[in-house]
């Protein structure tokens, strides 16, 4: 099985230790993992503000990066989502489809494709689980709280299989965190009361950390939280699902 | 009315956040209403299916609309009800007017429309000497503080009942101090009693009107509408053409989403079907287009006219929770407003797509499935080509594209000082910046993944 490893953008520059988290889970679970070196960026920060039309040479890019691959992982449901529901080329549609149906967030990757069973990771922590929006209701990781519709979480899943972690119950169980790309900064007022808010929902329920498939949620409440001097960490899920016995 | 502001959603939204208790007591009321709807929709086993099912409805409605509307204006006129089409808000003022004017009428009652709000009737007949009240309590209070409702279905949810007890002092003369719900209502109940008793004519919206029979179907809790009809020599009723539906059967479907949807009851109070006169009575219903056919050829965004007024997505939609529905600066508000309001004005309203985080909340609750979170990213590729990007964010944006066109600017960027810190939204480390206002920014590790993998795992085959 080749997978290509998909690191996007800002998680190549500030958060490496939840991409060698990833990189390592996938080998240990006998995935011939890549690397290709001339990634950039998977084209959302410039289609979510209005520029889809400027993204086609970043498609391109990705396209050329990646197509060799049986299947694309990436640390990042947000990424993930974006590529599946957006990713065209004007020159090489065929490859880009072909694109969009391989490629899965790290979760869905390990639940549905390598259907892992146990893992042997410990962190004897309380934690609480972030649903990302895209990997909730764009990818469909957990159910959402709008559906009336059988309740499932693959995040969850994944979790119970680590020794010593305890989930927190939290009040709102899959509230937006406010990042939403340039929302974060066009709209900055509502994204960080959005932020302080969820960030006092899992501090209250006694989180030690928030946990996330997506990084891009995690750097907005970590911001929140840095500033405001909370004990409270966040942590990629890659490396709790990675932590050392 | 007070003046339309032409301020943008950020900054009536930040205005809006200064008072954080406000936005937490606020954002508590609304998030109370989508546990209710929640636990309504959780007691029906088929309501997924039910929202498939008034979806594919409306889908029908909105292909055929034509027909149907031929159809449901045959069907009026042979109930005895005078129809009148409205190509603009304008005109559909005038039609009212010029019913009044006929009657000598100089005062009207009028009850759940948010279709008139969209049309500003009550300025449009205030400055032509005719005397309008809104019934319905909430916008009963709005309309006394001058300010336009601020949810479709809670028109003041946005106000303490300390403040509306305030508002009833000055203008119904209650006791200074007087913030009790039940006492406040009684008072407008009086009030409102002598205005229905007065009044020779009564405007209604309309919530379905089913093409078969001609009639027309009003939910309401408070009964005003039916009060303000039922004793009127002259009742008129408003519609958006997208309101008609098939059958009279369909409002199986529909009547049970509506309510639930809105406030989480099974139903509303009352369901009125109007069809035809009383003796001695007129009535007058008014088909109005106002923008809804130009929105209908808009391929990526016609569905938006499927929607029943029910307000779920503005109680589930975190940024409207905690900016307020007066931030969207529109009569509908909330992420359903942000994708009806470019099409009506886009030069006015390109900002209110911007207004979301895309989280996609709103498109999973809505009654009709209507994909609101996919049409505003659609809407923000529309504004965009239309031109009415800022330069500096286009700029940005042509600079982020070109950098992750290729590794070598990529790396070059990277390498000189982590691009993202430089390019994505112009985040600099420093206090003027947005981002570092209230939150920091994660501290850069001594080399990225890329420069490790690089470093390791080449070493190793």
């Amino acid at each position: 099985m080749n997978v290509g490893l998909f690191i996007p953008c800002y998680v190549n520059q500030f958060y490496p230790g939840a991409a060698k988290a990833t990189l390592q889970l996938l080998q240990k679970a006998g995935a011939n993992v890549a690397y290709p070196v001339n990634q950039t960026c998977c084209g959302q920060p410039m289609a979510n503000s209005g520029f889809e039309h400027l993204s086609n040479d970043c498609n391109n890019l990705f396209i050329k990066n990646f197509s060799s691959f049986d299947y694309i992982v990436a640390p990042s449901a947000s990424c993930v989502l974006h590529v599946k529901d957006h990713l065209h080329s004007d020159t090489n549609e065929e490859q880009a489809a072909e694109i969009r149906s391989k490629i899965y967030e790290l979760v869905e990757f390990l639940t549905d494709i390598i259907k892992i069973e146990k893992l042997d990771a410990v962190f004897p922590h309380k934690v609480g689980l972030h649903h990302s929006c895209h990997g909730l209701r764009g990818l469909r990781l957990s159910q959402m709280s709008e559906l009336n519709a059988p309740s499932f979480s693959k995040p969850q899943y994944l979790l119970n299989m680590v020794k010593g972690l305890e989930q927190v119950q939290l009040d709102r169980q899959d509230e937006c965190c406010g990042f939403g790309g340039t929302f974060c900064i066009a709209e900055e007022a509502v994204s960080v009361k959005m932020g302080k808010d969820r960030v006092a929902d899992h501090s209250k329920n006694g989180a030690e950390y928030i946990t996330s498939s997506d990084l891009s949620c995690l750097m907005h409440l970590e911001g929140i939280l840095h500033r405001n001097k909370s004990k409270v960490r966040v942590i990629h899920i890659a490396e709790i699902l990675n932590a050392a016995t | 009315m007070r003046e339309a502001t032409t301020k943008d959603h950020a900054s009536l939204a930040g205005a809006f956040i200064k008072d954080e208790k406000r936005v937490d007591w606020h954002d508590g009321a609304l998030w109370y209403i989508r546990e209710k709807r929640d636990i309504a929709a959780k007691q029906i086993p088929e309501w997924e299916h039910l929202r498939e099912a008034a979806s594919m409805i409306k889908s029908n409605v909105i292909s055929n609309l034509h027909e149907y509307l031929l159809q449901f204006e045959s069907n009026l006129k042979k109930n005895g009800v005078t129809v009148h089409w409205a190509d603009s808000a304008e005109e559909h003022n005038q039609i009212v007017y010029s019913i009044l004017k006929a009657k000598e009428i100089n005062q009207m009652v009028k009850s759940k429309s948010m279709l008139t709000e969209e049309c500003h009737l009550n300025e449009y007949l205030e400055e032509r000497g005719i005397e309008v009240i809104n019934s319905d309590l909430g916008e009963y209070i709005q309309q006394i503080d001058n300010e336009p409702p601020s949810h479709i279905v809670l028109p003041c949810i946005h106000k303490r009942k300390e403040e509306i007890g305030e508002l009833f002092h000055e203008h119904l003369g209650t006791e200074k101090g007087l913030s009790d719900p039940t006492l406040l209502t009684r008072v407008a109940r009086k009030h409102l009693r002598n205005i229905f008793l007065t009044r020779r004519a009564a405007l209604t919206g309309v919530n379905f009107a089913v093409a078969e029979t001609g009639e027309y179907v009003v939910c309401t809790n408070e009964g005003n509408a039916d009060m303000g009809a039922h004793l009127s020599e002259v009742q008129i009723a408003s519609m958006g053409l997208e309101k008609v539906i098939p059958q009279k059967k369909h409002l199986g479907v529909f009547l049970r989403l509506l309510a639930r949807s809105a406030t989480g009851q099974p139903i509303t109070i009352y369901s009125s079907h109007y069809k035809k006169p009383r003796k001695g009575q007129e009535m007058h219903l008014i088909l109005v287009d106002a923008g809804r056919t130009r929105q209908l050829g808009r391929k990526d965004f016609r569905d938006s006219l499927k929607c029943i007024k029910c307000g779920s997505c503005m109680n589930t939609c975190p940024v409207y929770r905690k900016s307020g529905g007066l931030s969207y600066h529109n009569t509908i508000s909330g992420p359903i407003g942000a994708i009806l309001a470019p099409n009506l004005d886009m030069k006015r309203h390109e900002d209110l797509p911007f207004a979301s985080t895309l989280c996609g909340s709103c498109s999973n609750v809505c009654p009709v499935k209507i994909n609101i979170h996919d049409q505003l990213y659609k809407w923000r590729q529309v504004i965009v080509k239309e031109g009415y990007a800022t330069k500096t964010k286009t700029l940005g944006m042509k600079t982020m594209a070109w950098t992750f066109s290729s590794p070598e600017k990529f790396k070059k960027t990277g390498r000189a000082g982590r691009w993202f810190l430089k390019y994505f939204p112009f985040l600099i480390n420093n206090k003027l910046n947005p981002w570092y206002k209230q939150r920091d920014m994660p501290e850069g590790p001594s080399e990225s993944f890329g420069e490790w993998f690089v470093k390791n795992e080449n070493k190793k085959s």
